[in-house]
């Protein structure tokens, strides 16, 4: 999950990473109290989970709580490349004489954790990275050792931050540190860390994304989901425990097995090709999938209105294919008239002359059965066009 | 031959007393698995009846290696004390250890990966994988015993479904080993570790290769194989649709910005001469092409 920069930036205030005056408005009049609040000059700030929103005219100086109002009416409700802005975020505004940059990131790669420092924030890392190599300090964590100060002192220095404020930034290093184990993040970037000019270190801009599997180690973490973001098929799909994402296509797809499923995403796609039409989904019913999951997934891609066909691709291994075979029934039969869309189903694997012969005596006028996965994908194209 | 695990292989199942636990020692216990021993602290010293076979209960990994001298486990625990297991069995200095179990955070993977790696003594598989089944030999996780039997084809996979449809598609030929090694962000054993086995395991002709969105693992191998592998290699990919960050199914089946794509990591397989197919059955036929010469 990535977190919005408001809600970053209340998470570094709780581990004591040093952070301005903000607070989060959703309309003008709600920023003017927060301005108002605040006091002197502040920054509104569109909150989107996209980069580029300060060219895009999402970041902008007010001079007094009034000015704040009119800035954040022109803000909310900007489209930032296809985010909608719905919330703004009131800064207190500090003059800056430094701007740093500072992250933690999980190292796919090298299966560890990554600290980037650089004296030269502000801009994308990867910018850095490119022109100034010798000014990004990239160095690999030991989980089970960490970050201690010597080890913080050891990167901010690689890093070249000047003299003056390398005790400062390690000590915001081995905090960050701290907060990265504590919220289980996979990402945690200070972008810019600013030396302001009366010297202090603080955070002014940061990114933040949770690891989902350690949620039940963070009950609070739930409360940081942006549920006004999430489409409506992906929370009901959510909440009956499938994993969905809705996409722009017109061909259902339900599977069993990640892997699967993307691949069937894929076949889909060079079907539709020549019809125009492409997956409108990923559901992933998973390994072990009974009738119930079946009927589930089925109910919430046939509720989508953009799907024409679907197709069902199960491999039985775990899975039994009569018991995927069932829960297609049993969802047609719960559904009743408002199934109306065509669905093709491949079954291979465990226990596949079973599930084909139920379907078979089903005999219902929307199932059409194939033997491969490739076939299937073809049919089912061509029953989504026009 | 087969790679990483044998007939003689003696195996423990952590988690055994759980329910996937139980339902998966039977099914390996049928497939021929050697299983000797399950570990659930706090449950040694009774017994379990699997289908008529008596498996005795250990507390502790050591404890079921001196008792029994298992040589790999498979962890079934659930997310929340799989890191522990795993500690437990890294601990014991048990040879080859089976992650089977999805959802474990991925600070805890990182934290028993990097553990694994300063013992030295420790292979990981997994997590959040179906294991490894050198067919009419042995069955160590979840991938079905009867899809197809054994032959000359090395199959490494980061997906469990994408690994037993490619099984069927080529029951034909049968296998030397499959490989699940699992879709999260941290892996123990890698599509480089397999390949290297598959190309030192003289009778594996041939091997397929499948890879999905997220990381540059596929890239890597591509590297390997150009450097290692002499052995034909066909390959897969799934996630081409996918859209840009999202996470699709696996944990780390994600693309971000321009890296982590399918086609990325198609055009570093073609680049070294790996045949990739456009869909599992494409691919099974390019590998059929290759072994019917």
């Amino acid at each position: 999950m990535d977190l919005f920069e408001y809600q970053a930036r209340d998470l570094f205030q709780s581990h004591q990473i040093p952070v301005l005056a903000g607070a989060v408005a959703t309309t003008a009049d709600e920023a003017e109290a927060a301005a108002s609040k605040i006091g002197g000059k502040v920054v509104i700030k569109a909150q989107v989970k996209v980069g580029g929103r300060g060219k895009a005219g999402g970041v902008k100086l007010a001079d007094n709580a009034a000015d704040a109002k009119e800035k954040a009416k022109a803000i909310l409700g900007m489209d930032i490349k296809g985010h909608i802005v719905n919330k703004v975020m009131i800064a207190q505004a500090a003059p800056i004489e430094s701007e740093y940059y500072l992250a933690i990131l999980l190292d796919r790669a090298n299966r560890n954790f990554l600290v980037m420092a650089s004296v030269a924030g502000g801009m994308e890392i990867e910018e850095v990275a490119h022109k100034t190599p010798e000014k990004l300090a990239r160095v690999g964590i030991d989980p089970n050792i960490g970050i201690d100060k010597a080890k913080a002192l050891e990167i901010v220095k690689g890093g070249q931050f000047p003299a003056d404020v390398l005790d400062q930034v390690a000590e915001v290093l081995i905090k960050l540190w701290q907060a990265f184990v504590k919220e289980d993040a996979t990402l945690m970037e200070i972008n810019p860390l600013v030396k302001t000019k009366d010297g202090k270190i603080i955070a002014l801009d940061g990114k933040v994304t949770l690891d989902d599997n350690a949620g039940f180690r963070h009950p609070d973490h739930e409360q940081l989901v942006d549920h006004a973001a999430t489409n409506p098929l992906e929370a009901l799909a959510k909440e009956k425990d499938l994993n969905y994402v809705k996409l722009d296509g017109q061909v259902g797809i339900i599977g069993n097995g990640a892997g699967l499923v993307m691949s069937t995403l894929d076949v889909v796609a060079y079907a539709g090709e020549k019809h125009g039409v492409k997956p409108a989904n990923f559901l992933d019913i998973g390994g072990g999938a009974s009738a119930e999951v079946m009927a589930n997934g089925l109910s919430i891609i046939l509720g989508d209105a953009d799907v024409r066909s679907v197709f069902v691709n199960v491999f039985g291994g775990i899975t039994a294919c009569d018991a995927v075979a069932n829960g297609i029934v049993q969802a047609l039969a719960m559904l009743g008239d408002k199934a109306t869309k065509p669905i093709v189903v491949r079954l291979d694997g465990n226990n596949v002359e079973l599930g084909r012969k139920i379907l078979n005596e089903a005999n219902h006028p929307l199932i059409q059965q194939l033997d491969t996965m490739d076939g299937a994908a073809a049919k089912a194209a061509q029953l989504a066009a026009i | 031959m087969a790679i990483f695990v044998t007939e003689n292989t003696k195996v423990i199942v952590q988690g055994m007393t759980g329910s996937e636990g139980t339902k998966h020692t039977k099914r390996m216990l049928k497939a021929g698995t050697k299983i000797v021993a399950g570990v659930t602290p706090g449950k040694g010293g009774q017994s379990v009846d699997m289908d008529g076979v008596l498996i005795p209960v250990f507390n502790s990994v050591k404890e079921a290696i001196t008792a029994t001298g298992a040589n790999a486990s498979v962890v079934f625990v659930p997310p929340k004390f799989a890191k522990a297991a795993v500690l437990d069995a890294i601990d014991a200095l048990m040879p080859l250890v089976v992650v089977i179990t999805e959802g474990i955070p991925v600070h805890d993977v990182a934290a028993f990966y990097a553990y694994s790696v300063s013992k030295g003594t420790t292979q990981i598989l997994g997590p959040n994988c179906p294991g490894i089944i050198s067919p009419g030999k042995t069955n160590l996780g979840i991938i079905p015993a009867d899809i197809t039997g054994a032959g000359k084809i090395g199959l490494v996979s980061k997906s469990g479904t994408l690994t037993y449809q490619m099984m069927f598609e080529l029951r034909d030929f049968g296998f030397t080993s499959a490989v699940g090694i699992g879709g999260d962000p941290i892996i123990g054993t890698t599509h480089i570790d397999c390949l290297r086995a598959f190309q030192d395991d003289p009778e594996t002709k041939a091997i397929v290769m499948i890879g999905e969105i997220g990381g540059d693992a596929e890239e890597r191998a591509a590297q390997f194989i150009k450097e290692y592998v002499t052995k034909p290699v066909v390959g897969y990919v799934a996630g081409f649709t996918a859209p840009e960050g999202k996470t699709m199914g696996h944990a780390g089946a994600i693309v971000s910005g321009s890296s982590g794509t399918a086609a990325a990591k198609k055009e570093a397989l073609e680049a070294v001469g790996v045949a990739v197919g456009k869909t599992p059955s494409e691919t099974a036929n390019l590998m059929r092409k290759i072994l019917n010469g």
